[in-house]
């Protein structure tokens, strides 16, 4: 287990008129290698449980324990905890400082102390891993680039910290399509290499069925649903009424069964969906 | 009297890149007409030269050659200018940069004040657009504390009192959660249906651009399709290779198309690919 998250409860500005309770009682174990994906309208309260996971806050009562360090504990060492949890923030693009792509994702792995070698490797492995020509791109200016390779840069910059965990906060917020395309690609190849633990937070079910092994979704700051993509999605008319959906595809399928076609509905992508129906059809032809 | 909203005569535009020297083209003599009460969708990817278009149908940029008409008044005539506004407002995607004074009423009002109305008239304007876009109880409330969604809706609100023909949004949902998206979406049709506003769209969420009369893909600065969103849509793989996406039931037709199944190529709705099969 490399998350432990244990009666977790956080409050904003307690003992205020502005009191709010953020997170109710989160129970969460997260193991080595899952692809986790975190879902839930604005204001449930996943933005504050990220941010408690690297200890950037710490939560009011209850135990986070990552890869056996005890974030609440007074003396934690809370600069281990950040190597080991990597945080890529909402629109990450604006916290790129530096005069060349190299020097900003170098900044990390330098303040680690870093031998030059051992940087240079580090920058080029996460240049590669989300997808940047290392050659080409390296003395650019990051400025001078697109949105999504602007956002590729600031992952990548996390990606060369070694984070055995990686934390995503919305990291396809704002871009087109193929600026989605390109930093999802990047996070799943990533994932699929390096073996880390993943947690993307997102409000795209399309893009959460295409990725994740297991969802959590959040409503007002607690944890309304732990399971694989299909189990989850099944629960459509609940997603609804807590501000979600499901994938349109989910919701075809659904349709299509409700109309008293014998198919499969627990259907999360649009290859599923294709194989159910042929089936189906064929089954058809046969009778 | 001309039912043409918006008119780009052979529009180019050209501009000095910022790493080099370069010029570069962000539109390349395009020509386009939007009709009054027409809701016209604009896709493309990143860097396509959808918001330099939008920039120009309100005068906030001027074409290298070429010309642009907003109800016939062309956007080069400087005296023109601000009537032009006034007819073609404009909306952008980031509300937290639009919103100017700390009550939405006041905020709603900052646009017919500069504009000399008198008060009663600014009164019954800000009542009329919060009630258009479904925010009136919100009126005393600080749009700092708003959700996305609803402080995108003020935003929509403070054009609104300028009592435009016509308004322009540049990805107004791009920064909202999916409720917010469809609060505003909501928004906007009803502007359009209801009131009659010409409506263009700019926007990467294929699901807002079906609900458009019109689309138009933008690539390099060019018009690489258009029609309607069934017309626009049919096309999968040439949407696809203009980096952008179709909606699943579209593509999943166009999968079993793939197989031998024989299925119209223009399907747009869960309830359209239910009936069908």
């Amino acid at each position: 287990m490399i998350i432990d998250i244990r009666n977790v409860n956080y409050i904003y500005n307690p003992n205020t008129p502005f009191e709010k309770k953020a997170l109710n009682n989160i129970n969460i174990q997260i193991d080595e290698g899952e692809f986790i994906g975190l879902i839930g309208h604005t204001g449930s309260g996943k933005s504050t449980l990220v941010q408690n996971l690297n200890g950037l806050i710490k939560p009011t009562s209850g135990d986070i324990i990552v890869d056996g360090i005890n974030l609440t504990q007074k003396n934690a060492n809370l600069k281990e905890v950040r190597q080991k949890v990597g945080l890529v923030f909402q629109y990450p693009e604006h916290q790129l400082f530096e005069e060349t792509i190299y020097s900003d994702i170098a900044f990390g792995p330098k303040n680690l102390g870093l031998k030059d070698e051992e940087v240079d490797l580090r920058v080029k492995s996460a240049m590669e891993n989300v997808g940047l020509d290392f050659e080409s791109l390296k003395d650019r200016s990051p400025f001078e680039l697109s949105g999504g390779q602007k956002r590729r840069v600031a992952i990548a910059g996390v990606i060369a910290m070694k984070p055995k965990v990686l934390i995503l906060d919305e990291p396809t917020a704002g871009l087109d399509p193929a600026g989605r395309d390109e930093i999802l690609g990047g996070i799943k190849r990533l994932y699929e290499k390096e073996k880390i633990t993943i947690v993307l937070v997102s409000h795209s079910m399309e893009d959460i069925a295409k990725l994740v092994n297991r969802i959590l979704v959040m409503d007002e700051g607690e944890l309304v649903m732990d399971d694989i993509p299909k189990e989850v999605f099944k629960r459509a008319s609940e997603l609804k009424k807590i501000g979600l959906g499901v994938p349109q595809i989910t919701d075809f399928m659904k349709q299509l069964k409700s109309k008293g076609f014998d198919v499969n509905d627990d259907v999360v992508t649009v290859e599923e969906a294709k194989e159910e129906i042929m089936k189906y059809l064929r089954r058809k032809e046969d009778v | 009297m001309n039912d043409t909203m918006i008119r780009l005569e052979n529009v180019t535009y050209e501009y000095k890149s910022n790493i080099d020297e370069d010029i570069l083209t962000a539109l390349k003599n395009v020509s386009l007409e939007v009709k009054k009460g027409e809701f016209l969708a604009i896709l493309g990817h990143n860097g396509s030269g959808k918001s330099t278009m939008a920039k120009m149908m309100n005068g906030l940029i001027l074409p290298t050659n070429g010309e642009v008409y907003i109800m016939d008044m062309n956007t080069r005539v400087e005296e023109k200018i601000w009537d032009i506004r006034a007819k073609a407002g404009m909306v952008f995607q980031n509300p937290d940069n639009q919103l100017v004074a700390t009550i939405v009423e006041e905020d709603v009002a900052f646009g017919p004040e500069n504009l000399g109305i008198p008060p009663i008239e600014i009164r019954q304007r800000v009542d009329e657009a919060l009630e258009a876009v479904e925010m009136s109880q919100y009126r005393k409330h600080a749009p700092h504390l708003l959700s996305g969604g609803q402080k995108q809706r003020i935003a929509i609100a403070g054009i609104l009192a300028m009592k435009p023909d016509c308004i322009i949004l540049d990805e107004p949902t791009a920064m909202l959660d999916p409720n917010g998206r469809i609060e505003v979406m909501n928004s906007i049709k009803k502007l359009n249906q209801e009131e009659g506003k010409t409506i263009v769209l700019i926007t990467h969420y294929m699901d807002e651009a079906v609900e458009a009369d019109r689309i138009i893909v933008l690539s390099n600065g060019e018009i690489a399709i258009e029609g309607s969103p069934r017309e626009v849509f049919r096309h999968v793989d040439k949407v696809k290779e203009l980096g952008l996406d179709v909606p699943q039931v579209t593509e999943l037709a166009y999968e079993l198309r793939k197989e031998g199944i024989d299925i119209r190529d223009d399907v747009l709705s869960i309830e359209e690919l239910v009936e069908l099969l």
